[in-house]
């Protein structure tokens, strides 16, 4: 009872959090949505099928510079068409790269999925005439729901119909995959998480499920990455450096891989804390780093880990 | 026939771990497999279940060949198993546990966006098999909370909620104490008829257990089997009483089969 008053709270404020909040704020919610969006679909393959990955930057970057292509060369401007075809080309480009993945577990899927996201992003790097090399290339201002709002100044467009299109898109992706964790299939990648052998023998395919959860943590990854490029209007290849995979995992791990939301506390937290250590100190990653370790020591649950409340005892003992 | 090895032989190597075992399995029966450590008896159950490849011969499942074919393919064919350790899945609760082994069964893993909760036939199944291990008043427990007897009472019922029809169990009464022994063979064996299991392959240490419930026994003794025939033979086997068994470990001619235990769910946890 007392999640769904929070979760009812935390919707009130995101709705209003644009006319009450400074703009400069309201912007940094924009990163937050995007994120939002791919932890949703990396905690599917962390905390429910229990295989981190260290590259899912990959999926971001396909996401975004599917975005960058749709809106710059091929004249696609409508942001509904940019997600699905982000979310599609992110579950495509995962389909092979998952089938070689899966098959390995722990250390080993981290550093595979690692050395898949350095191959693209050395690709996007070297591969000027296609990509603009470091540069990277710009994302034209999107139409959203067939609205084009290219008369806005920038700063309105975001803080308030962007806002609320990545806002509802959030939302849409988290009601996706509530159902899809709590569904018989959701069920199936917690017992592979637990114990793969045990499993296998209940029927549980393990490899294939552990791709099916890879593909769709993928096209989460993509369509949160479509959603990165419009506030900063350009995609460069660090969007797909392995230090980018490695701050989603930080933000899930901020978070607590354990629920549901924790996720998207990390990403909240993550992004505020950023902003607020930068602005004090030119070494965040200095602090950033004393956090993690202090966060894995201390609160493996992460955040969410903190608040949780205990099962009730009766249930325990039955 | 529903199960049936033929010259298996498995290979280690140079170390001959099975020797040329040929066994069978009727409808209806309930076997046992016995043996001093290192006979042989987990390499037979892991060739059985199609988790082991045997280096030579034959094993047949319902007339199909199943070396080497893995836990996945072997389940959706109807045959489940338990382990030794036992494995449980540690953050699940007990009804999720078996809600996985029915949706399972259903074939219903892939249903991405059906609810749960909502589905009657798993909730109803995974409930089922809850109160016939007398686990129904625990079922929001988390399986890592139970104590050792439930927890391997939950791995045996997780096999079970598949609905197969043949379970093998490998020493499904290991590592719990006496009074608990006779009360999973009561419900295992209670269970296995309401859900129509057509037959039971256990390995197992106790004697007790061995000679109070099997139809059949087999002694295995360094990759051989010894002895295959019913318990009374097996008693007056000298042999196998003294390389399998041990005499002080026999039980008494004629001692009756374990008392019944009280009816699941009445059962104290």
């Amino acid at each position: 009872m007392t999640g769904r008053v929070v979760l009812a709270l935390a919707g009130a404020a995101a709705l209003a959090f644009p006319l009450v909040a400074p703009t400069y704020h309201t912007l940094l919610m924009l990163p937050f949505m995007a994120y939002g969006v791919v932890l949703l679909g990396l905690n599917l393959l962390f905390g429910y099928t229990g295989l981190v990955s260290f590259g899912h930057a990959l999926f971001i970057g396909v996401g975004a510079y599917a975005g960058a292509f749709l809106t710059g060369r091929l004249g696609v401007r409508h942001l509904e068409a940019i997600v699905l075809v982000a979310g599609v080309l992110g579950a495509l480009v995962a389909m092979p790269v998952g089938a070689l993945c899966v098959r390995y577990v722990k250390i080993y899927f981290g550093m595979l999925t690692l050395a898949f996201g350095m191959v693209f992003y050395t690709f996007l790097l070297k591969f000027y005439r296609l990509t603009g090399g470091d540069e990277g290339m710009p994302v034209l201002r999107p139409f959203l729901l067939g609205q084009d709002l290219g008369g806005m100044p920038k700063t309105d467009y975001l803080a308030g119909p962007y806002y609320y299109y990545s806002l509802a898109v959030l939302v849409a992706a988290a009601c996706c995959m509530w159902r899809i964790v709590h569904s018989p299939f959701g069920l199936c990648l917690k017992t592979i998480r637990d114990n793969p052998v045990k499993a296998e023998t209940l029927g549980v395919s393990v490899t294939r499920y552990r791709w099916y959860a890879f593909v769709i943590s993928a096209a989460y990854a993509a369509a949160g990455g479509a959603l990165l490029g419009p506030p900063t209007g350009n995609v460069d290849p660090t969007l797909a450096y392995w230090t980018h995979s490695g701050n989603i995992v930080f933000m899930t791990l901020l978070g607590g891989f354990g629920s549901f939301f924790g996720p998207l506390l990390g990403a909240f937290v993550f992004i505020y804390l950023q902003d607020f250590v930068m602005s004090l100190v030119p070494y965040w990653r200095l602090v950033f780093g004393a956090i993690l370790a202090a966060m894995v020591i201390f609160a493996p649950g992460g955040l969410m880990g903190l608040f949780a409340r205990r099962r009730p005892v009766e249930v325990a003992r039955g | 026939m529903i199960l049936q090895a033929e010259g298996v032989r498995k290979l280690y190597g140079e170390f001959c771990a099975l020797d040329g075992v040929s066994l069978a399995i009727a409808p209806g029966e309930f076997v046992s497999i016995i043996g001093p450590n290192g006979a042989g008896k987990s390499t037979l159950i892991n060739v059985l279940t199609g988790v082991l490849r045997p280096s030579a011969g034959t094993v047949r499942f319902k007339e199909r060949d199943i070396r080497g074919i893995g836990p996945v393919a072997l389940a959706r064919l109807g045959m489940a198993r338990s382990f030794q350790l036992v494995p449980i899945f540690p953050d699940l609760t007990v009804l999720e546990t078996l809600q996985a082994a029915v949706v399972s069964r259903l074939g219903r893993g892939t249903r991405l966006f059906a609810s749960l909760r909502g589905d009657r036939e798993v909730q109803e199944g995974a409930l089922e098999v809850a109160e016939l291990f007398g686990l129904g008043g625990k079922q929001h427990a988390l399986a890592k909370e139970l104590p050792q007897g439930d927890k391997k009472l939950l791995d045996v019922a997780s096999a079970f909620a598949l609905r197969p029809e043949i379970i093998l169990l490998d020493e499904p009464t290991s590592g719990v104490s006496t009074a608990d022994k006779t009360v999973i063979m009561e419900i295992l064996v209670s269970a296995s008829r309401r859900i129509g299991i057509r037959a039971i392959l256990q390995v197992e240490h106790d004697m007790d257990i061995v000679f109070g419930y099997s139809d059949r026994i087999i002694a295995l003794h360094q990759g051989r089997v010894l002895a295959d025939a019913p318990p009374a033979e097996i008693r007056a086997d000298a042999r196998v009483v003294d390389m399998v068994i041990g005499r002080r470990h026999l039980p008494r001619a004629g001692s009756p089969p374990p008392p019944s235990s009280p009816p699941a769910g009445e059962r104290a946890g």
